[in-house]
């Protein structure tokens, strides 16, 4: 692979702080190197553009059983984006439910090098990782689901915090998973019954304990553990109008745990839109952004990231089984139901966000008022939960508002009144800067996700890089739509070293890397665990304990990422 | 000589993956845990073998053989890529890279089986669980149309009869189940309760309680041949069980109504939510079925019937099909993979299937391979070969391979490669 050199553009590297100078970026066998010579490298001319390093997404649902289930509900979905084969790429589909190979190439069309799939139900963990093969490009990792796995439910009812994190690092290696996702703690395992948890101090049943008692454990369990991130948290009660309480209550719940050495963050609440309403019903819904943002605001033990809604026709896919009814309640759509044994569940409804419905207003507004209200950009991050909140490839768009005001009152006029009585949105005037963006997008959620040689472009970095062509010297807020033209379709994309998009066209296919986290657990301890799961199993799953775990032939580009190492008593 | 423990089977949906397999010198010799049909599969692997590649009927070496296909798939105007319900992930993942490539259409064996659930779930959807939850929790378990004990025969005894789980410590005595069919089966004698539904008026039935779960009285004496006590019955023993679930096979999705006795069902099922948890998982035959519809969604959105012509997937059920294709003879080539159309397919349809040129990979001597132009051997995926196989209810397993196939026989997908590589095929 030749060497290349990224010449003479505006560089925002906020891990490095660099913050739009022009400098140029030296890059050599994948990586970010000091110098190299220009006669033997391919330079590249980026004068006038924007350089930031790789994108990187905290949370989408790009592969598994789930977006799957989205594919092949939706069709309708499909005849409106329909991918033709290239020279160099796969047919597919596009849209809100994208086919693997298209997800893959429109990511790195966005300048975008590495995407977390944030649900990973483990006995279908064979399958997210079969579709992460298929995505090409990026590089990938998956969040194994915890908040209703049978063995938490039963350690957390034992407060047995030392089985749970050996069961934590088991499950993280058996399933190749990167971090703990919890959804809707409880309410899952409720679901199996047809019913629903009762708020953070509900009664999970069959176990006797509380989502309090499951969110705080598995917190303390995560840190104890030293895991490279926070667990990766979708509150209870999504959906439901005064759910602010909640989501603030749950944040508070685990104000107290210690994180673990080098970092003060011990949650990341996924999707903050959906969980920051406000009012006692649909009628009187208003925003509870100030709310959620007042206590972030003044708690560095809270990173967000933001599930923006946009004005269009997606697919809703969540682990959430019992709001996913609640939503084919309240719209009548086509519903998929899908709960997983001993473990998860998950539901699938597609929604319209329309610009004159008063909740969808309200909720668009709220997404935007979190992102400008929380002060610290190091603690916010940019999603639109794809495709929940709406597909991926409107983050041009989602940029746009957060840096022009204009974008956003434009925007703003076209949509139900409700936006400007329900929302303090029109009376924010914060615009993203161009270094507050690359920290939302790729400094930030490299960070807090615990990967070291990404979201930068320090030596020894990932040579990850897109290059947008924007003159950040010459834009001004009104200009929005240059933006979205710049971060629709990058004029290069480079991953590992090597360039996969030239003019927003995709040049070259490379396989990605899969990152899992390794996490080691005392053997005594391992064997004991072993034990009782193998009984447990027998008796509860209809799949073997040997035939559980992932094979390696399911990972061949994996990056094993070891834990910081345990607190183990 | 070697056992293999957690063997996963490779023959139906059940994918049970406790058998015990022995082999010596390289032959399989012994199987536990295993049912009847499965047994018969592993010790018999070896018998009815195809030979050597073939084309028009000579025996060629397998490069010739690849050769002759791929030029038949890439000269031709309207390929057809049918089968891939019995093989493994990656063959099924090139069967539909090849289909892109060749410009042609590639379909499994869901469009003659079901076909119609998927249509009924795209329309409204479907409330489904793996099968450890019926396990654990399942206390009204309703077979509709479908009879797994002459067609998958562990499925009761595993997970949905005899098995015991969770909540359901006693196991057949903690459940109670029911029947719906035409006619008296094995399944409806073990059942405790067996509704005799006249011929093709499921939906009618489905309708009715339907109505009843929602309150409505019932005006007619009886619904399909059930007399209306039994309809109202049966809707209340469905709205005040803990936990129920209807499996529902070919009866329901192959008899007149289709995909709307499906879409009836799931409307069903949807209903009883809002009284207690009730779901639906449909009987899936061929052990990776649900793979072949898996795989083809994640790389072309659509599950079967994707048609390539334009450079971008297309479907339509009914047009790219291919029942449909051979039948307008249409189609004027044909690759099957892991399938055997002549023994399942109309007669009409097969006879233009043998007026084109069909290659086909298979490991055994069928109808099918007696009338192909080109016939390549390939190794059995699940006995000779590795790869995923997605259980009926969407949980992916591993199968293994135990012995070693004979010397110049490969998988479904080392062929398949060697095909792409052939047309012109890159690496992606």
């Amino acid at each position: 692979m030749k060497d290349i050199i990224v010449k003479g553009g505006y560089v925002y590297d906020p891990l490095s702080g660099v913050d739009g100078e022009r400098m140029d970026i030296h890059l050599s066998a994948g990586k970010v190197v000091e110098e190299v010579p220009e006669r033997d490298a391919k330079v590249i001319d980026a004068k006038g553009k924007t350089v930031m390093p790789g994108g990187v997404d905290i949370h989408s649902h790009i592969a598994g059983s789930k977006i799957n289930l989205g594919r092949l509900l939706r069709p309708e979905d499909h005849r409106k984006d329909p991918v033709p084969r290239s020279k160099h790429t796969r047919g597919g589909v596009g849209y809100s439910c994208p086919s693997t190979f298209v997800t893959g190439y429109r990511y790195a069309q966005m300048g975008y090098t590495s995407v977390m799939e944030a649900a990973m139900p483990p006995i279908g963990a064979r399958h997210v990782h079969e579709e992460l093969n298929d995505t090409p490009i990026i590089d990938k990792a998956a969040f194994t689901l915890f908040g209703n796995n049978y063995f938490t439910l039963k350690y957390v009812r034992e407060g047995d915090k030392e089985k749970l994190k050996a069961f934590m690092a088991w499950l993280l290696k058996v399933t190749k998973g990167y971090a703990v996702k919890i959804v809707n703690p409880g309410g899952v395992e409720n679901w199996k019954w047809g019913r629903n948890v009762d708020g953070l101090d509900g009664n999970v049943e069959g176990f006797d304990v509380t989502p309090r008692q499951v969110v705080t454990m598995l917190a303390e369990a995560n840190e104890e553990l030293g895991l490279p991130h926070t667990i990766h948290l979708h509150c209870n009660n999504l959906g439901i109008p005064g759910n602010w309480e909640t989501t603030v209550d749950t944040m508070d719940a685990v104000a107290g745990v210690k994180p673990t050495k080098g970092r003060k963050n011990t949650v990341h609440v996924v999707h903050c839109q959906f969980n920051a309403l406000d009012g006692d019903s649909w009628m009187t819904l208003k925003s509870g952004a100030s709310k959620v943002a007042k206590y972030v605001n003044a708690h560095p033990h809270v990173t967000l990231d933001m599930g923006q809604v946009i004005f269009t026709d997606t697919t809703t896919m969540t682990g959430d089984g019992p709001w996913q009814f609640r939503l084919h309640g309240l719209t009548g759509n086509k519903w998929v139901n899908s709960d997983v044994e001993m473990e998860a569940g998950a539901g699938v409804v597609p929604y319209t966000f329309k610009k004159n419905n008063p909740a969808n207003a309200i909720q668009w507004g709220i997404g935007l008022e979190i992102a400008l209200m929380v002060k610290d950009p190091w603690r916010v991050y940019m999603t639109t939960d794809h495709p929940n909140g709406g597909p991926f490839i409107y983050y041009p768009k989602v940029l746009a508002w957060l840096m022009s005001r204009k974008a956003r009152t434009d925007t703003m006029l076209e949509s139900n009144k409700a936006v400007m009585k329900k929302t303090s949105l029109a009376g924010n005037y914060r615009e993203y800067t161009f270094n507050e963006v690359a920290i939302v997008t790729r400094a930030a959620t490299a960070k807090v996700l615990g990967f070291k040689d990404k979201g930068h472009l320090g030596v020894g970095a990932d040579a990850d890089v897109s290059v947008y062509d924007v003159d950040p010297s010459k834009w001004r807020p009104s200009q929005y739509a240059e933006i979205e033209r710049a971060f629709r379709l990058a004029s290069y994309t480079i991953k590992g070293g090597e360039v996969v998009v030239k003019d927003g066209e995709v040049t070259s296919t490379p396989l990605g890397s899969t990152y899992w986290v390794k996490a080691e657990t005392p053997p005594e301890l391992e064997q004991e665990l072993v034990k009782e799961l193998e009984a447990d199993f027998k008796k509860y799953y209809t799949v073997s304990f040997r035939n559980y775990p992932v094979e390696d032939a399911y990972l061949p580009t994996q990056r094993v990422v070891k834990a910081q190492g345990g607190v183990w008593k | 000589m070697t056992v293999f423990t957690d063997v996963v089977c490779p023959f139906c949906g059940c994918l049970c993956d406790d058998l015990e397999v022995t082999v010596e010198d390289g032959h399989v010799k012994g199987v536990k845990n295993a049912c009847g049909i499965s047994r018969s599969k592993f010790l018999n692997h070896e018998k009815n073998r195809l030979e050597a590649p073939t084309v028009d009927g000579v025996e060629v070496p397998l490069e010739k053989a690849v050769d002759a296909a791929a030029d038949i798939l890439s000269t031709s105007m309207r390929p057809l890529v049918y089968g891939l319900s019995s093989t493994e992930c990656v063959a099924i993942a090139k069967a539909v890279e090849l289909a892109e490539l060749a410009g042609g259409v590639v379909d499994n064996t869901s469009s003659v089986c079901h076909g119609p659930t998927i249509l009924a779930l795209q329309q409204v959807g479907e409330s489904k669980t793996t099968l450890g939850e019926v396990k654990n929790r399942a206390d009204l378990v309703i077979f509709w149309g479908s009879n797994p004990s002459q067609a998958h025969l562990r499925h009761i005894i595993r997970y949905s009869g005899m098995a015991k789980g969770r909540f359901i410590p006693n196991g057949r005595k903690d459940r109670y189940i029911v029947a719906v069919d035409i006619r008296k089966t094995g399944t409806t004698r073990l059942a405790d309760e067996y509704v005799k539904v006249e011929p093709n008026r499921d939906f009618e039935l489905l309708q009715a309680l339907r109505a009843a779960v929602r309150g409505h009285e019932l005006l007619a004496e009886s619904v399909a041949g059930v007399p209306r006590e039994k309809v109202t019955e049966l809707a209340e023993r469905m709205k005040t069980a803990k936990f129920g679930i209807v499996f529902f096979g070919l009866g329901l999705t192959q008899s007149e109504g289709r995909h709307m006795n499906i879409d009836a069902a799931v409307g069903l099922v949807a209903e009883l939510n809002n009284h207690t948890k009730f779901l639906l998982t449909p009987m899936r035959g061929h052990y990776n079925v649900g793979g072949a519809n898996t795989v083809t969604t994640w790389q072309t959105g659509y599950p079967y019937a994707v048609d390539f012509s334009r450079g971008y997937p297309r479907y339509n059920p009914g047009e790219y099909t291919s029942i449909d294709m051979l039948a307008r003879g249409e189609a004027d080539s044909a690759l099957v993979i892991a399938s055997d159309p002549v023994s399942t397919f109309p007669a009409g349809v097969v006879r233009n299937l043998a007026k084109i040129p069909v290659v086909t990979l298979d490991h055994k001597v069928t109808p099918t391979t007696m009338l192909s132009k080109v016939v390549i051997p390939v190794a059995t995926a699940g006995v000779e070969a590795e790869g995923t196989a997605y259980r009926m209810d969407g949980v992916p397993l591993r199968l293994s391979k135990l012995v070693e196939p004979r010397e110049g026989v490969h998988s479904d997908a080392e062929v398949l490669e060697m095909m792409i590589k052939r047309m012109g095929g890159r690496a992606y």
